[in-house]
C-alpha cells in the first residue's frame, strides 16, 4: 500500500471536513453510551476471565507435574499454551490499556499490572499506549510499521536487510515476547551509537528488561520443571512449547490488526494540526478486523475488533463486539471501507505483504516482465533487457 | 527446662525460615504476580492477605437503617468500642469506600463485627449496604481507626449527645462498656420515636436503669438548643461528654464548651467533612512536591502541574495512554471530555487521568 495521500485515488477524498467532524461526533456519542452504562456485569466479565486464567493456569502446572507421561504433556501444554495467551491478550493488554481503571481496583488496573510477558509493562505502555496508538499507521512515527526489522508499506526505503525480513519476521514470531522487550527498549536505535548506548536511562531500561526476563525464565525454565522431579525435562519443553503457542499466535494477531491489503498509512506530515475527527479517521483506515466466534475474539483480546479498540482504546474489550454494528454502520454511511476477514486470510495478506516488499517496488513486476518478454518477444525483449542496462 | 525453651525457639525459627524460603519458591513460580493472588482465590480471608470480610447478615433498624454483620479475616487487628471502618464496595463495578461505626462490642461470638449504616439522599454505598449486600459477599475493609473512644479507666459521669445515626459509634460504646459506666445520660435526637435507631434496646437500658435516656423528637420539638441541654443535664459541667450528629449540632456544642473552658472534655465525631463545591475551576495541591496552583476550570491538571514546574508524568495527551494518571485525594476535578466530575473524600485514591482533567474546586493531587 502506498501513503493515503499520495494515492491516485484518496479513499478519504470524497469527505467534506464537515463530515469528518460528524464522524468524530458520532463516534463520541458511541463512546459516551459504552462509559455510561459500564458497570457490574462488565466487572464481574473481567474478574470472571482472570479467574478463569488463573485456575486453568494452576491446573495445567499442576498437570505438567507429570509431564513424563505423553497425555499429561499434552494437555498441561495445551492448558498453559490457553493460560498465557488469555494472560497476554484479553488480560494483560486490556488491562495495562486502562479499559479497566474505571472500577477503581488496584489490582486490575493499568497502574499496577504486570504481565506474562518479557517487556516490563511499563515500557510496553510507552511504546503501545502512547506511541503507537497515538500515531497509529504514520510512517516515520508509527515504529509498529514493521518493528522497526521489516518493510510493510511501499512508502517505507527499501534496503538490501529487507530481502530476508520473512525470515525476520518468522524469527520474531517464534521469540515474539522478547522481541517485543527488544523493540520497546528500541535496541536496535540504542545500541547503534556509543552515546546512546552509555546513556543512563537506556541502561537503566536495559537493567529492568533484564530483571524481568530473569524472573521469567526462572520460573518457566528452572522452578516449574525442577518442582517436576524426574518429569524435569519434559516440564521445560512443555513450557518452551506453551510460550512457542503464545508467541506465534499474539504474533499472527498482531499482524492482522495493521498489515493486511485495505489498511491505510499516512504520511508524516498529514497528522500536523489533527483535529479529533481527523483522527479518528486515520484509525478507522489504519486498521483491519477478523472475524470470528467468540472463542475467537477472547483469544484474540478482542483485537479482532482492532478498528473499535483503535478507536476506543480506553473502552473495555468486552464490549467491542456490541458497538462494531454502529462502527460499521458509520463506514458504510461514509463511503468507507472496514477491513476486515477470517484469520487465515488476513494473516496470509499480512505475510504476503512481508514477501513482497523484502523487494524493491515494483522489483517483481518488473523482473515479470522482462522474464515474459524475453521470453514471448524474442529478440525484442532481449534487446529491451539490454537496454535497460544500458 | 530452658534446653527446652531454647529448643523450642530454634524449632519456632527454623520454621520461619522454612516459611520464608517456601514462599521465596512461590513468589518464583508465580512471577510477576504475587503468589498471594492465587491463593487469594481459595482463601480470601487468609492472614496476611489485602483485607476482607464476609457478609453474615443484614438486619434492617428503624428509621431505614441496616446493620451488617460481617465476619472479618485474618489480618483484622480488631477495634475499640466508638471506632469507624472504613468498607470498600463494589457498586455497579466501581469500588467505593465508605466509613461506618462500628456497633459490636470487640468480643462479639465468632470473631465477628457489625456496622450499622443509615441510607443519605443520593447516597450510592449506603443504598448498595441496604439494598444488595446479601449475606455471603465479600467486601473490602480497612483497620478500625478514630479515635471517638471511652477512656480507660472509663469516667465516673458521661454524657453522650447524639443525633440520628450519630448514635451508632455511641451504641458501640454503651454495648461493651455499659458494666463499667456508673452513671450514663444519653440525649438522642431523631425526627420521631418509631425512627430511633436501636429504640427499643436503648430503652430497654433505660428501663432496667441502666442508663438515664432522653429522647427528643424534633419533628414535633425542633432542635436541641444548649440552653435546653443545661436544663435536662443538670450537672452538665461534671460530665465527660461525647457528641456525634448533624454538624450543626456538634458546632453549637463545640462553641458552648470552647466558651466554658471546657473542650478537653467534649469529644466529637463528624460522619462527614466539608467539601469544596465543584465549581469553575480551584487550586491544585500537589501534596508531594508541595507546589499549589490556581486553575482555571479549563485547564487539564497535567498542564497546570507543568506550568507550575511540577515534573509530572504524561504520555499521550489526550486521554488515551493512562500513562499522567495520579491519585487524586481529596477535592474534585472534571472530565474535560465529558464534563462529568469526580470527587474524593480524604483517604480516597482515586485515580485520575490529569491530562483530560481539571479542577473543579480545590483538589489534592499526590504527586
Amino acid at each position: 500500500m502506498t501513503v493515503m495521500q499520495k494515492k491516485d485515488q484518496n479513499p478519504v477524498g470524497h469527505l467534506m471536513p464537515e463530515d469528518v467532524e460528524e464522524i468524530g461526533r458520532r463516534l463520541d456519542e458511541i463512546r459516551h453510551d459504552v462509559v455510561e452504562s459500564r458497570g457490574a456485569e462488565d466487572a464481574a466479565y473481567i474478574r470472571n476471565v482472570i479467574d478463569v486464567q488463573r485456575k486453568l493456569e494452576l491446573g495445567s502446572r499442576a498437570v505438567l507435574l507429570a509431564s513424563l507421561f505423553p497425555p499429561a504433556w499434552f494437555v498441561g501444554t495445551a492448558g498453559l499454551s490457553v493460560a498465557k495467551i488469555l494472560e497476554n491478550m484479553e488480560i494483560g493488554h486490556n488491562v495495562m490499556h486502562g479499559q479497566w481503571d474505571w472500577m477503581r481496583d488496584p489490582k486490575i488496573h493499568s497502574t499496577t499490572w504486570e504481565w506474562d510477558n518479557a517487556s516490563p509493562a511499563e515500557q510496553w505502555k510507552h511504546s503501545h499506549n502512547e506511541l503507537h496508538h497515538t500515531y497509529t499507521n504514520v510512517i516515520g512515527r508509527d515504529n509498529d510499521l514493521g518493528y522497526g526489522i521489516m518493510r510493510v508499506d511501499e512508502d517505507q526505503r527499501w534496503y538490501p536487510f529487507y530481502v530476508a525480513q520473512p525470515l525476520w519476521n518468522f524469527v520474531n514470531a517464534c521469540f515474539f515476547e522478547y522481541g517485543i522487550a527488544a523493540y520497546d527498549l528500541e535496541l536496535g536505535k540504542n545500541l547503534r551509537s556509543k552515546k546512546r548506548r552509555s546513556s543512563p536511562d537506556f541502561k537503566a531500561r536495559g537493567r529492568q528488561v533484564l530483571r524481568k526476563i530473569r524472573g521469567q525464565v526462572l520460573k518457566d525454565y528452572v522452578v516449574h520443571p525442577v518442582l517436576s522431579g524426574p518429569s524435569f525435562l519434559s516440564t521445560l519443553t512443555a513450557t518452551a512449547t506453551a510460550n512457542l503457542v503464545r508467541n506465534l499466535w499474539t504474533h499472527s494477531v498482531i499482524m492482522c490488526g495493521h498489515f493486511p491489503e485495505g489498511v491505510e498509512t499516512f504520511e508524516r506530515r498529514s497528522i500536523e494540526g489533527e483535529t479529533r475527527g481527523e483522527w479518528y479517521l486515520r484509525q478507522m483506515l489504519g486498521s483491519a478486523n477478523i472475524s470470528g466466534g467468540k472463542p475467537m475474539h477472547i483469544m484474540t483480546g478482542n483485537l479482532s475488533y482492532q478498528i473499535e479498540h483503535h478507536l476506543f482504546p480506553d473502552l473495555p474489550s468486552n464490549r467491542y463486539q456490541e458497538i462494531a454494528p454502529k462502527v460499521r454502520e458509520l463506514f458504510d454511511d461514509y463511503g468507507l471501507t472496514y477491513t476486515t476477514g477470517p484469520l487465515p486470510k488476513q494473516v496470509a495478506s499480512a505475510w504476503s505483504k512481508v514477501v513482497r516488499l523484502s523487494l524493491p517496488n515494483g522489483f517483481t513486476e518488473r523482473l515479470l516482465e522482462r522474464l515474459t518478454g524475453a521470453v514471448t518477444d524474442g529478440p525484442a525483449g532481449r534487446l529491451r533487457l539490454v537496454q535497460s542496462h544500458t | 527446662m530452658s534446653n527446652l525453651v531454647e529448643r523450642n525457639g530454634r524449632t519456632a525459627g527454623l520454621r520461619r525460615r522454612l516459611g520464608r524460603s517456601v514462599w521465596a519458591v512461590a513468589e518464583a513460580m508465580a512471577a510477576p504476580r504475587d503468589p498471594g493472588d492465587y491463593v487469594d482465590m481459595f482463601h480470601p480471608l487468609r492472614r496476611g492477605a489485602d483485607l476482607r470480610a464476609r457478609v453474615v447478615e443484614v438486619t434492617p433498624e428503624a428509621g431505614d437503617a441496616v446493620t451488617v454483620v460481617l465476619r472479618p479475616g485474618g489480618s483484622w487487628t480488631g477495634h475499640v468500642p466508638g471506632q469507624y471502618v472504613r468498607v470498600g464496595l463494589d457498586v455497579d463495578g466501581v469500588r467505593r469506600w465508605r466509613s461506618y461505626s462500628l456497633t459490636s462490642p470487640p468480643s462479639a461470638p465468632g470473631g465477628t463485627i457489625s456496622i450499622t449504616a443509615k441510607p443519605v439522599a443520593d447516597g450510592l454505598v449506603s443504598a448498595h449496604l441496604a439494598q444488595e449486600l446479601r449475606v455471603g459477599d465479600l467486601v473490602h475493609l480497612g483497620q478500625a481507626c478514630g479515635d471517638f473512644v471511652l477512656p480507660d479507666p472509663p469516667p465516673g459521669k458521661a454524657l453522650f449527645v447524639t443525633g440520628g445515626s450519630g448514635i451508632t459509634p455511641v451504641m458501640g460504646m454503651l454495648r461493651s462498656g455499659i458494666d463499667s459506666l456508673q452513671d450514663v445520660v444519653l440525649v438522642h435526637s431523631e425526627g420521631a420515636a418509631d425512627d430511633v435507631i436501636f429504640g427499643a434496646e436503648l430503652r430497654a437500658l433505660a428501663g432496667d436503669g441502666r442508663i438515664r435516656l432522653v429522647e427528643r423528637h424534633t419533628d414535633r420539638t425542633g432542635r436541641l438548643a444548649v440552653e435546653e441541654l443545661r436544663s435536662l443535664v443538670p450537672d452538665l459541667a461534671e460530665r465527660e461528654v461525647w457528641a456525634c450528629g448533624p454538624s450543626g449540632l456538634l458546632d453549637v456544642l463545640e462553641d458552648h464548651w470552647a466558651a466554658a473552658g471546657l473542650s478537653d472534655c467534649l469529644h466529637t465525631e463528624r460522619f462527614r467533612t466539608t467539601l469544596a463545591a465543584p465549581g469553575e475551576g480551584g487550586t491544585v495541591r500537589f501534596t508531594t512536591s508541595g507546589t499549589s496552583v490556581d486553575s482555571d476550570g479549563a485547564t487539564p491538571i497535567l498542564d497546570a502541574g507543568e506550568a507550575a514546574g511540577v515534573l509530572m508524568p504524561s504520555g499521550c495527551r489526550m486521554g488515551i495512554c493512562f500513562s499522567c494518571v495520579l491519585p487524586l485525594r481529596e477535592g474534585s476535578v472534571r472530565d474535560l471530555r465529558t464534563g462529568e466530575v469526580t470527587t474524593a473524600s480524604p483517604g480516597d485514591g482515586v485515580l485520575v487521568q490529569t491530562c483530560v482533567s481539571a479542577a473543579a474546586g480545590t483538589c489534592d493531587i499526590d504527586h
